[in-house]
């Protein structure tokens, strides 16, 4: 394999070598980083790699997914393990789809300045100031529509002035919306079923006795889906 | 384009549907149709006093933004609060170099707002641009025998520079009601203030002032009461919700939006009218709202 040329990178403020054509989150395990909190699936699905950075020679920062974006000579990375958003709490049966229930559990959204810097966060491109604002008008259906990309990586909540919870607010909006406006598909009806009446029981009860050797041995021989 | 950029605001989409429903017909029907901006937020609800404060006008530019885009020199509000708001912040910002500048930086790679577009009031296009005469040719159901009194509150007349008519005595209101065939009304306190949010955390002041109005204007002869405020709207029915309670002689009118008055003497979709109404223009054909999904 031709060896990529290599380019100097910044980690913390620490300068290292890397090959080009890396992603943040290669780079940073090439440098000797390792991943304990902050990733999960490596293609871009399951938004627990969200980042900061700074390329050279500017002075906004930028975000992205770690696993996504690919690092450039002089560029300044960091790491993001988690956002300490709240959800607030509620029991979704009790729940109406009225128009200020979005409000009464999340009442910062009133705050919104629409500045639109959880937008311009957002790895998924959703337009999430604008579902801030439907949420803000009670439309739950143009919520869920928006938000409907969202892979709660949290990188919007992080850089809200107004320290709104987006992806908090549309999680209860697509909850309502699938509750009181879409049917619920056969195939789901289906598989209830299929689990009520035990089809995975047995392996289930397989797994909960098997002994701690045997379970590592069967987790590191399980299939992952292949990375290119 | 054919119409004129309308910019919604909240309220008209959750509380105030009626007034929308009627304004769109109303506008149809006058041949200016209403187009609604294709994105929009909040106008940002109350003008922030400390004027260099840019931050908090963010929120309207970015409406007169979406106007620019849609390559309308001008916005037309219904909602005469967010009305005040755009309008307030289009007169701040709009050639002023210095804070458009600091604002397109802000607003870091989106498009830039040139400081060009004009907010305007529904009522004002209705009697400058198409003016009184025009919308009496359209009424085949006049109001005839029915007193308005016309209600101004407050933001639609204050402060001086945004008013669309004079703040002491406008008469704007009284114009339109009487180009419908309709008894124009006006009471001493048709400019007082309903008492606005206070609504939230000072009930009884919200009740006592609506209370003042109403019993003004009922005083002065008024059958019915139009308004282009939602908030005001709503303080007014609240109050007489309890009013009927608490006072044994009180007798509620109806609290309606200007649109839905002209709705109803053009004989298009005048939104939900009460029963109240209906019954005083009794041999009219009211038409009917329809079911409105969204
Ligand atoms: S909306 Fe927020 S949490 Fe969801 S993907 Fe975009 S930035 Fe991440
Ligand atoms: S970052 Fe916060 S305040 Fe700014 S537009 Fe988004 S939700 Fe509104
Ligand atoms: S690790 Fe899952 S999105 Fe990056």
């Amino acid at each position: 394999m031709k060896q990529n040329k290599m380019i100097k990178i910044f980690i913390m403020g620490k300068a290292y070598q890397v090959p080009a054509g890396l992603t943040i989150m290669d780079a940073m395990e090439y440098a000797g980083y390792r991943f304990i909190r902050g990733a999960g699936c490596r293609s871009g699905f399951c938004g627990a790699c969200a980042t900061i950075y700074r390329k050279a020679g500017e002075y906004r920062f930028e975000f992205a997914l770690a696993c996504q974006e690919m690092v450039e000579e002089g560029i300044h990375l960091a790491q993001l393990p988690f956002t300490p958003a709240p959800r607030a709490g509620y029991i979704l049966d009790d729940l109406d789809a009225s128009e200020n229930v979005l409000l009464q559990y999340y009442p910062e959204i009133a705050c919104c300045v629409s500045c639109n810097t959880c937008t311009k966060a957002c790895p998924q491109d959703i337009e999430v100031m604008d579902y801030i604002q439907a949420a803000l008008r009670g439309d739950i259906k143009q919520v869920t529509e928006l938000s409907f990309d969202c892979i709660q990586c949290g990188l919007c909540s992080m850089r809200c002035p107004a320290d709104i919870k987006h992806y908090h607010v549309a999680q209860l909006a697509r909850r309502l919306y699938a509750k009181s406006a879409s049917p619920t598909p056969q195939h789901l009806k289906d598989r209830i079923k299929e689990i009520e009446a035990g089809k995975f029981s047995d392996e289930l009860e397989e797994l909960t006795t098997m002994n701690l050797d045997e379970l590592k041995e069967r987790y590191a021989a399980r299939q992952i889906e292949p990375t290119t | 384009m054919k119409g004129i950029a309308y910019f919604p605001g909240c309220s008209l989409k959750e509380t105030a549907k009626d007034f929308e429903i009627s304004a769109i017909a109303v506008m149809d029907a006058l041949g200016i149709p209403l187009i609604e901006l294709k994105r929009w937020n909040c106008c940002g609800t109350v003008f922030s006093l400390t004027s260099d404060d840019l931050m908090h006008h963010i929120a309207s530019v970015r409406n007169l933004i979406r106007a620019q885009e849609m390559e309308s020199p001008e916005v037309v509000v219904l909602c005469s609060m967010c009305f005040n708001t755009l309008k307030r912040v289009s007169l701040r910002v709009n050639r002023d170099e210095e804070s458009l500048t600091k604002i397109n930086a802000f607003m870091n790679k989106e498009l830039d707002y040139a400081g060009e577009v004009e907010v305007k009031h529904l009522l004002e296009i209705l009697r400058d641009r198409i003016g009184w005469e025009q919308v009496s040719e359209k009424v085949i159901h006049p109001l005839d025998g029915v007193s308005i009194a016309a209600y101004y509150g407050c933001t639609l007349v204050r402060p001086h520079e945004v008013g669309i008519d004079d703040t002491e005595t406008p008469t704007v209101l009284q114009e339109m009601i009487e180009s419908l065939g309709a008894t124009a009304v006006s009471f001493p306190f048709q400019t007082e203030c309903c008492g606005s949010y206070q609504i939230v955390d000072r009930r009884d002041l919200v009740i006592n002032r609506s209370y003042r109005i109403l019993s003004s204007a009922q005083r002065a002869g008024a059958q019915v009461l139009i308004t282009a405020c939602p908030l005001c709207q709503y303080n007014l029915d609240e109050a007489q919700t309890e009013l009927a309670e608490r006072l044994p002689d009180y007798t509620s009118i109806p609290v309606l939006y200007f649109t839905q008055a002209i709705a109803l003497a053009l004989g298009v979709e005048a939104g939900t009218i009460p029963d109240l109404l209906a019954e005083s223009l009794v041999g009219q054909e009211i038409p009917k709202k329809e079911e409105t999904t969204r």
